[in-house]
């Protein structure tokens, strides 16, 4: 079941998305995160973060809006406490970088690159922050400009992470690629909307939230599959997955790992559930490697 | 604390109490053996397309049934579907969820507001001191019988067909109601009303706030409240009200 990503290998393909597992913590009674492949963590940034007004999170027809606003307790708190907490458990740490400006992407990477940990996710495609976050990903000179500063100052492989907010992802897979990105995560959340019909008002505080879900899965399996046939790079699948039939979609597509988000919240154990339904997929249909699988699908 | 796992449960009990009000009781010896008053349970829908839980108090813990009831408001699709199943029906409940409140005072004010109320009940049964019952409605009542047994119950109306007209305030100043300890649930314009009296009075007070929620168990950051210390998880002035909540001091939360 392993794969190796940028030189890292992990002992399986399964993940968690970015802000839906916070650092593990509040799943470890619920997940033994040894079995993870990786967790991927909740966005840091260089100082703390208190994020957007409440409501933040909306349901709507198989999916959920949120704008969280990437909430988080700033980096010095993270490396003090999370960093520690993760490492007690055999699994690889990704972990997930946000900044307002260059400079604060600057800032994160370089001090994690004293850290132990093992990949680093670079959310350039966060809809709900009024600056950074997405204005770096929805432009391919911003995307390779970005990638290639960080990468200069980066100890660890740099995962760019895509948004689906934008005309042509495989133009902004290229432009990652360019910069120097070891690999890719796609895709961060669609922006959408509510409105409370009785209230005739946004129902999010920030009128706009990021839409996840099953309801996003059709459009990130298309999207993971041409930028599969777009670069060379090793790409991280995720969107709307809920269970192994979903993952193997996201690998056959051309995903090497995948990450579960938005089920964390429905179904606690949804991560370990993937892993083992990909092992019965696996064992079904007589695969020793799971590599004879990614990006099967032509 | 024991984790709050995701089972499958038996619905043994389902009454309408007024309109879009229901009273439901579940067979779930895990959480009525470790439930305390002022927790709350996340139900899940049956239809997929509605993929959140819905956080619902717990009104009542009977812990040698091992069942738990819980009251609600269907306020929506997902809480409407809640009211269609039957005895013998089952449902998917993670619980118990959230802090509860601290049992403490000589003289207790219980103020529920709407669907507020029934976590006022097992807080009632469960608290030993003088207690006095303050329960404000739109204008139908509901449950007010079933707290008799715990002490004097003062209603409130808005459209004063019952009780003082007006708000629980109004029906705490019109009965001159006085405490040691304040415990309060309801809609936050009422909990930042009684916040005020509160701290205004110097009385202790119990707050259970109420926010829309993802996952119930502190992961998504969806339903915080901003506090006024920088608090110890989030190193930000905001805390998780379903993880570090849903009950806090009047003095550490700003609403």
């Amino acid at each position: 079941m392993n794969v190796t990503l940028a030189g890292v290998t992990f002992q399986n393909p399964v993940t968690t998305a970015s802000g839906t597992f916070g650092s593990g913590m509040e799943y470890k009674d619920y997940v033994d995160l040894s079995r993870l492949g990786a967790v991927t963590t909740k966005g840091v940034s260089s100082i703390p973060w208190p994020g957007n007004p409440t409501p933040r999170v909306a349901e709507t027809y198989g999916g959920m809006l949120n704008a969280i606003g990437l909430q988080n307790p700033g980096m010095e708190m993270f490396i003090q406490r999370d960093i520690p907490f993760l490492r007690k458990y055999d699994t690889k740490i990704i972990v997930n970088v946000v900044g307002k400006t260059t400079q604060e992407y600057c800032d994160v990477v370089e001090r994690l690159a004293e850290c132990d940990v093992d990949m680093l996710e670079i959310n350039i495609s966060c809809p709900n922050v009024k600056e950074g976050g997405i204005a770096f990903g929805q432009d391919p000179k911003c995307v390779e400009t970005i990638t290639s500063e960080l990468k200069k100052r980066a100890k660890q492989p740099i995962i760019m992470k895509l948004s689906p907010n934008v005309t042509d992802i495989a133009e902004m897979a290229r432009a990652a690629q360019a910069g120097g990105a070891d690999a890719l995560s796609l895709i961060n959340t669609l922006t959408g909307m509510k409105i409370d019909i009785h209230r005739r008002a946004c129902l999010l505080a920030n009128k706009t939230g990021g839409l996840s879900g099953p309801a996003i899965k059709p459009i990130a399996v298309r999207m993971v599959y041409q930028v599969a046939h777009a670069v060379r790079l090793p790409i991280i699948g995720m969107g709307g997955i809920a269970c192994a039939e979903d993952a193997l979609e996201f690998i056959m597509a051309g995903a090497s790992m995948v990450a579960v988000g938005t089920a964390n919240f429905i179904n606690p154990t949804a991560t370990i559930e993937v892993l083992e339904g990909i092992e019965a997929y696996m064992k079904q249909y007589h695969i020793e490697d799971i590599k004879d699988l990614i990006g099967c699908v032509k | 604390m024991s984790i709050a796992m995701k089972n499958k449960t038996i619905i043994t009990e389902q009454t309408m109490l007024a309109e879009d009000i229901y009273s439901m009781w579940i067979k779930a010896e895990d959480i009525a053996s470790t439930a305390k008053p002022g927790q709350f349970v996340s139900l899940y829908c049956q239809d997929g397309s509605r993929l959140l839980p819905r956080p619902i108090s717990i009104c009542e813990i009977d812990k040698v049934q091992g069942t738990v009831r819980l009251v609600y408001r269907t306020a929506g699709k997902g809480t409407k579907e809640f009211s269609k199943l039957k005895p013998g029906d089952t449902i998917e409940v993670m619980g118990p969820l959230g802090n509860g409140f601290t049992l403490e005072g000589k003289k207790a004010l219980l103020i529920g507001g709407g669907i507020g109320i029934p976590p006022m009940l097992e807080l009632a049964k469960n608290l030993h001191c003088e207690k006095q019952m303050v329960l404000g409605y739109r204008d139908t009542t509901f449950l007010e019988d079933e707290f008799t047994p715990f002490g004097k119950v003062y209603l409130a109306t808005e459209d004063g067909s019952k009780g003082t007209k007006g708000n629980v305030l109004d029906a705490i100043r019109e009965n001159n109601l006085e405490a040691d300890i304040i415990f309060a649930c309801g809609p936050t314009p009422m909990l930042r009303g009684i916040q005020a009296y509160a701290l205004e009075k110097g009385i202790k007070c119990q707050l259970s706030l109420e926010e829309r929620m993802a996952c119930g168990i502190g992961a998504c950051l969806g339903c915080v409240c901003k506090t006024k210390e920088v608090d110890h998880h989030s190193n930000v002035k905001n805390t998780r009200i379903c993880l570090d909540g849903p009950v806090f001091y009047a003095e550490e939360v700003e609403l």
